[in-house]
């Protein structure tokens, strides 16, 4: 009984990647349409994994909702949760203390560097190259392990209340932050010459999944995949929240817009992304690490918005209050959907197997996409 | 001189006194046999072995350290594992194909073992056009892919299987033209009669710059051949999950494994004999002293030395470079490495004529 492989009119071949397979990281599921090795047509289906996040933090407080967060982009939990806390606080009216603020940020660039070490290991992984994966664990397991001391979780971090930080820094913050930066400044170069510099990761990736910035705009695309075809949209510099509008960074620009310019956009961010801990870890301020808060919170009647830059892009937190002790309606804007809702634009006219070069320079996080 | 080979002749004569010549060939032909897959089980283990121990020791990790010393016992336990599994079969598959190619891949690296020159006066086949039988039999293995794609009638599986036939295919043709231009150098077919061209020096340090052109080529050729990485495409974990083989489970699956450590095995062995001298010592010029210490050493062991190096060269190739894509796998054969072979067999014949190698 040997079935027919089932085809399109035009006799094109339709294959599912996913929910289940080794490149979506998650459960995505692509139809895929391919007439032979190239890609005709790509429809994402999503759906696998959804939590419905955004209707049970109806049913939280605005302490509890928070921690839901850390759930979604689970490799950018701190910063959901910085967001959240931000969009309390904006309806609270809150001044929070200097001390946490920094502590918020530092926490925050170490948790884009995990991210992107995570991401740049994974990368490399998609496209063959198994050993990177390995060398990106052993800087990011510095960090897991600070995260771990400083608030006891490594992945899934719940550090952030409305009003500043859970609880003070463990004594020996600084002197692991700093052996950390040593260490993975010292390593970085080992990065590039391990994948940046191969004539096949760069043939892989130079010239594919185009993107071009008027695109970018029109799907919505942020964050590092956005800045890889030269639009300037990182909410540190454009809409400043905690002490970003004090220290010196840049905003990373690659303007040729393919898979090698958005790798190299994270490769920088990285960098910058020491250089931002640099600046901050040997200025934390003294004093308390959280405000003064009533035990529960009841936000005024009235929408909230803020945005935040995660590790992949811009997240927007809406949030209706009634003035109750629970939000009436939240809204994520994750960054991860409306990356992917551009992966069948730019993969159109590439082979199946550029698709995992394209994808992986997304850097897709599916339960942000699914919530 | 006690070597493997005066003890296989006398076992010869020994098993002529006791039995007739008819049941002393048939007899040997089963030792023989039981040698085929002894060596074949105990390859695929110590290659496994060795494939994770060398990955570890890249990817900065430890690898197989539980199951006996060092984890040595780890690939055995694998194994056993493997033939305790249950063989799924999906039950659109076309049965006769499905259950036949992983043997038609197993039969064919086993072939592939016969006219091997383990060491001096070890072989098991002594075919004058042992070259050719090689190269013949090794583009036999594409079938066996082929039809395990074909017949798993899964979209994964049968898209692996068009990615090896193109590949394999093509890339025969650069590693035989590598072969080649070292026949057109020792003029003979025969394993052993090339081992013994290179008794005063390597093809690939007389042949001057064009053997080594060649062996490079050859390396890059054998390792698409074996769908290795970064050639890996007919598996492509992160792109077809697992390529021809997705929907094999169980002992089918560990044959086609096997096979590749196999095929792994014996293209290194065949770059190590007509480039590397095959169990020929290395010598130096004039060092007597240094030549007599280095034919101390047993044949076999340079033999399986040269062997191992070329694996571990291959091995080391796998946990550093991405893979390549389809296109640029096919593009990297017919317009670099096919011409520059090409050009490389003229200009070897040209030094084979006018008699310029050493």
């Amino acid at each position: 009984m040997h079935q027919e492989i089932k085809t399109t009119p035009s006799g094109d071949m339709v294959i599912n990647v996913g929910p289940q397979h080794p490149s979506t990281h998650g459960v995505l599921h692509l139809l895929i349409t391919l007439n032979g090795e190239t890609i005709v047509n790509l429809d994402p289906n999503i759906g696998y994994i959804h939590r419905s996040i955004e209707k049970m933090c109806e049913s939280l407080s605005y302490r509890q909702f928070i921690y839901t967060t850390s759930r979604m982009d689970y490799l950018s939990s701190h910063m959901n949760n910085h967001a959240c806390a931000l969009t309390v606080e904006k309806g609270l009216q809150i001044e929070v203390p200097e001390r946490a603020e920094v502590i918020r940020v530092i926490i925050s660039e170490l948790t884009r560097l995990a991210s992107h070490q995570l991401w740049w290991g994974s990368m490399a992984m998609d496209l063959g190259a198994l050993s990177p994966f390995f060398y990106a664990f052993r800087e990011r397991e510095m960090i897991t392990d600070i995260m771990e001391e400083t608030c006891g979780a490594r992945l899934t971090m719940n550090y952030v209340v409305p009003g500043g930080v859970m609880m003070d820094l463990h004594p020996d913050f600084q002197k692991k932050v700093k052996a950390f930066i040593v260490q993975f400044k010292s390593k970085i170069g080992e990065y590039h010459d391990l994948v940046t510099g191969n004539i096949i990761f760069q043939n892989r990736t130079k010239g594919i999944g185009m993107l071009s910035k008027e695109d970018a705009i029109s799907y919505g695309v942020t964050g590092p995949a956005a800045r890889g075809s030269g639009l300037s949209c990182d909410i540190r510099k454009l809409y400043p929240y905690a002490t970003y509008q004090k220290l010196q960074f840049n905003e990373i620009l690659e303007t040729a817009g393919d898979s090698f310019a958005r790798y190299m956009v994270r490769m920088r961010e990285m960098e910058e992304s020491v250089s931002i801990i640099e600046q901050l870890i040997d200025n934390i301020p003294e004093g308390e690490f959280q405000a003064k808060t009533k035990a529960v919170l009841k936000l005024p009647k009235g929408e909230f918005y803020t945005r935040i830059e995660t590790a992949r892009g811009e997240l927007g937190v809406y949030l209706v209050s009634e003035g109750g002790t629970t939000p009436y309606r939240i809204k994520f804007r994750s960054p991860g959907f409306s990356n992917l809702s551009a992966l069948n634009h730019m993969i159109k006219g590439h082979k199946m197997g550029d698709l995992v070069a394209v994808m992986g320079t997304l850097d897709l996080v599916i339960p942000d996409i699914d919530r | 001189m006690l070597s493997i080979a005066n003890i296989l002749n006398s076992f010869d004569v020994w098993l002529n006194k006791l039995l007739n010549p008819t049941l002393v060939m048939l007899v040997e032909m089963a030792l023989i046999a039981i040698f085929a897959i002894a060596l074949f089980a105990v390859l695929g283990l110590v290659l496994v072995y060795l494939e994770r121990k060398v990955s570890a020791l890249i990817q900065i990790r430890k690898g197989p350290n539980r199951v006996g010393p060092f984890g040595i016992f780890q690939t055995t336990a694998d194994t056993v594992k493997l033939i305790m599994k249950e063989s799924f079969m999906p039950d659109s598959a076309d049965k006769f194909l499905y259950k036949t190619a992983p043997f038609v891949v197993m039969i064919t690296a086993m072939l592939l073992l016969a006219p091997l020159p383990f060491a001096e006066g070890v072989q098991i086949w002594n075919i004058n056009i042992g070259v050719f039988f090689i190269t013949a039999v090794s583009s036999l293995s594409v079938i066996g892919i082929l039809m395990a794609g074909w017949a798993s009638n899964n979209k994964y599986s049968l898209l692996g299987a068009m990615r090896s036939g193109a590949q394999i295919v093509s890339y025969e043709l650069s590693a035989g033209m590598a072969i080649l231009s070292i026949i057109v150098l020792t003029g003979s077919l025969n394993l052993q009669e090339i081992v013994l061209s290179q008794k005063d020096g390597w093809w690939i340090f007389k042949g001057h710059i064009p053997a080594i052109i060649a062996f490079v080529i050859y390396i890059i050729a054998v390792t698409a051949e074996t769908n290795r990485a970064p050639f890996d495409l007919a598996e492509a974990e992160s792109e077809l999950t697992g390529g021809f083989h997705t929907e094999y489970a169980g002992m089918r699956f560990a044959l086609f494994f096997l096979a590749e450590y196999i095929n792994i095995f014996i293209v290194c062995a065949i770059g190590a004999t007509l480039f590397l001298g095959g169990w020929m010592p290395f010598h130096i010029g004039n060092w007597q002293a240094f030549n007599h210490v280095m034919d101390f050493i047993p044949s076999s062991i340079w033999f399986f030395g040269k062997t191992f190096g070329l694996i571990l060269l291959i091995m080391w190739f796998r946990w550093t470079f991405p893979r390549l894509r389809i296109d640029q796998l096919l593009n990297l054969e017919w317009k670099y490495l096919l011409p520059i072979s090409m050009f490389n067999l003229l200009v070897m014949t040209l030094i084979a004529i006018k008699g310029w190698h050493f």
